[in-house]
């Protein structure tokens, strides 16, 4: 809490209640993205087929694991930063707003919990 | 807060429909259906770990027209919004802004986009 309060708190102009972390985690990860997604874009063309056998061999590989766990963490934050614009943005009523950020948040978090564990599944040979 | 009185200024519908502004709605709308389509690597990841017999059922449902035309989307929305990134990448370095670099740079990226969607689908059958 501050001493006193701002003049646009009392006339209940807020401001954006910051963004310069969103600023940047967006463009890291989105920077991380186009090096991630390029690879992977690679990768995909590279195998010989997409058979349940190449794709496993491929994944399985140490390295890949890594990447492709990289790539979906960084994918599923990237996404939860761009939902949450998209969600304040034409999401109005309050209550509503609020819920969806939060609906949005855990459904990420799940979604790239969800794809990692897969991952190192197949990275230790399930 | 509404204060209806207030002046306001022109809205969007009053001007000449530009170029970039397609791309600016293109570039969270692609980025909506990736975030859509997140769920579906999930899934494709989760399949391949659960065994031969569940990455078929999966890679059978993606064969059909349906999946086929969902991919394809998918790719396209990727691609898009992988060079209207760095397009925003270019902007972040205060570079790009005039009008006419606008404007050339928006006809480029929707041009690369459509062209390495095309590519990467005959690369891949």
């Amino acid at each position: 809490m501050r001493p006193v309060a701002s003049l646009r708190a009392l006339l209940g102009l807020g401001d954006a209640e910051g963004g310069t972390d969103h600023w940047w985690g967006q463009r890291v990860s989105g920077i991380a993205l186009v090096l991630l997604g390029l690879w992977f874009v690679v990768s995909l063309l590279s195998l010989p087929s997409l058979e349940y056998i190449a794709v496993v061999e491929f994944v399985g590989r140490s390295m890949n694991n890594v990447l492709l766990s990289l790539l979906c963490l960084a994918a599923a934050y990237h996404s939860n930063l761009g939902v949450q614009v998209v969600i304040e943005d034409y999401v109005h009523s309050a209550a509503l707003n609020k819920a969806s950020l939060v609906i949005s948040r855990i459904a990420h978090f799940l979604v790239a919990v969800i794809a990692v564990y897969a991952v190192i599944r197949i990275g230790n040979g399930a | 807060m509404s204060n209806t009185e207030r002046p306001l200024s022109p809205h969007l519908s009053i001007y000449r429909w530009p170029i970039t502004m397609t791309l600016s709605i293109l570039h969270r709308a692609t980025g909506v259906v990736m975030s859509v389509g997140l769920i579906l690597l999930a899934v494709w990841l989760t399949s391949a770990a659960a065994g031969a017999e569940k990455y078929a059922e999966f890679s059978a449902l993606m064969a059909t027209l349906p999946g086929r035309l969902l991919l394809i989307g998918w790719s396209f929305a990727f691609f898009y919004h992988l060079a209207n990134g760095i397009r925003h990448f270019v902007w972040d370095t205060g570079r790009g802004f005039e009008k006419h670099q606008a404007n050339a740079s928006a006809w480029f990226v929707i041009v690369l986009a459509v062209v390495v969607t095309a590519a990467f689908w005959m690369l891949q059958s």
